[in-house]
């Protein structure tokens, strides 16, 4: 390992628990159409209003990782020490349904950060919790997600 | 007549005038700050509501061309005629109102003309249309006149 | 929606129905355009084979949202899901057969709700299980009516 790497490893290990500054966004009906459009989710209750309000959500909701569209405010932490990336993975925990109309605000908190020798050479994986918080103060929806950069 | 026609003239006059189905959008402000912002126009009219607010509009408004998001593919007027093929060929554009989040848009389609012409690929047919946007209080809020190629 | 999936009708082992997907570089950037995750990786093949993948990648949270639909669409509209997990262990591209699978694998009581848990996973095209992750839903109970 690089002392270029160490030192931005430390750097990083320092900075658990950082969180960010919130960032609110507005669900809109349309945006979740499109977005279970565009993963080939032909549920209704993403979609027709008419049978969603008939259903036991009384309205149209939200796919699982809609909340994905909602990405939080960077973290003021350094950068990792390599330029690419990948997705390493996420846990969901869901509390509320996510509707048209809602205001949900989106902090997240560096969680951890490993050094561990990959395929593509040294990979650094950073987890962060973000927390999904809707205009009623209820936590809708936790993601755990891990980013690899190599 | 040696090259082979797509329509005959009959087929093409009684296209003339031919509508679609009128197709509703609700505008939304998210939909309209993603659609500037793919098209890189950082003009606050669109993205920024405070500053939106104290212009001569009010609140934030859409870009000009915003109306070709809102999926007026699904008006599918003239997709049997023949020709698999389509190109875009331009768009003539008229606004009357301004197009603002929470609007209801109606879309309707109309065949104005359609001519055939030889091109390198083979024979192709010119389908001129006319897509007459009006919001919920019936006013006329824009027109597009475009040129489909199809081919 | 309409058929309701009850708990005491699940048992430990049984096969979630697959999902089986056909994904195209015109659904990746329909994806990026709903996500807005506009990584290269996801639509530009220079750019991928340059940062050392195979060509364009199939993004990490579209494979997610598989799972989910896996998952939502076999509780119906009266179960609930609560939790829902995944690692991309191996990448997926776009042109191949993917398909979203799972099972059960407990099923419990705690404070009067009515758990299931799965291990679920996507599958490419050779059978491959490039992404493996589990879900906790709660599903209504004939013991405790809708």
């Amino acid at each position: 390992m690089t002392t270029q790497v160490q030192s931005a490893l430390e750097a990083l290990r320092k900075a658990v628990g950082t969180q960010s500054e919130p960032v609110t966004y507005e669900v809109e009906g349309g945006h979740i159409r499109r977005f279970a459009e565009a993963i080939g989710d032909p549920n209704p209750l993403y979609n027709d209003e008419a049978l969603a309000r008939r259903s036991r959500y009384g309205g149209l909701i939200a796919p699982p990782t809609f909340l994905r569209a909602f990405p939080p405010k960077s973290l003021p932490i350094p950068d990792p020490p390599f330029t690419r990336r990948l997705d390493g993975g996420s846990d969901w925990e869901y509390f509320e349904p996510v509707r048209p109309g809602d205001r949900i605000t989106v902090v997240q908190r560096l969680a951890d950060v490993r050094l561990r020798e990959g395929r593509l050479g040294p990979m650094l994986f950073t987890t962060r919790e973000i927390t999904y918080t809707n205009q009623f103060g209820q936590v809708v929806a936790t993601q755990r997600a891990t980013g690899i950069s190599y | 007549m040696t090259q082979a026609t797509l329509l005959t003239e009959e087929q093409r006059r009684s296209l003339i005038g031919k509508e679609s189905k009128p197709v509703s959008t609700v505008i939304e402000k998210g939909h309209i700050r993603r659609f500037a912002e793919a098209i890189g126009d950082p003009n606050p009219l669109y993205n920024d509501e405070v500053l939106a607010r104290r212009s001569r509009y009010g609140g934030i408004i859409a870009p000009p061309t915003f109306l070709r998001a809102i999926h007026t593919e699904m008006i599918g007027l003239g997709t049997d005629l023949p020709g698999s093929r389509v190109l875009d060929a331009g768009s003539d554009w008229e606004y009357f109102e301004p197009v603002r989040p929470g609007d209801t848009i109606t879309a309707v389609a109309r065949i104005v003309d359609v001519r055939e012409r030889p091109l390198r690929v083979g024979p192709a047919l010119f389908v001129i249309q006319e897509i007459t946007y009006t919001n919920q209080f019936g006013q006329k809020v824009a027109t597009q006149r475009s040129t489909l190629i199809r081919y | 929606m309409g058929k309701v999936l009850y708990w005491e009708d699940v048992t430990e082992g049984q096969e979630i129905p697959p999902l089986v997907k056909h994904p195209t570089t015109q659904q990746l950037v329909k994806y990026a355009g709903a996500s807005g995750d506009f990584y290269q990786i996801h639509y530009d093949k220079d750019f991928a084979l340059n940062n050392g993948l195979p060509g364009v990648i199939i993004h990490g949270a579209l494979k997610n949202a598989w799972l989910g639909q896996l998952i939502t669409d076999w509780i119906g509209e009266y179960g609930t899901l609560k939790k829902l997990s995944c690692q991309y262990r191996g990448m997926d591209v776009p042109g191949d057969t993917i398909t979203a699978k799972g099972r059960v694998t407990r099923k419990y009581v705690q404070d009067g709700k009515h758990y299931v848990e799965c291990e679920i996973w996507i599958e490419n095209g050779k059978g491959e299980r490039t992404t493996p992750g589990s879900a906790t839903v709660i599903l209504p109970s004939r013991t405790n009516p809708l």
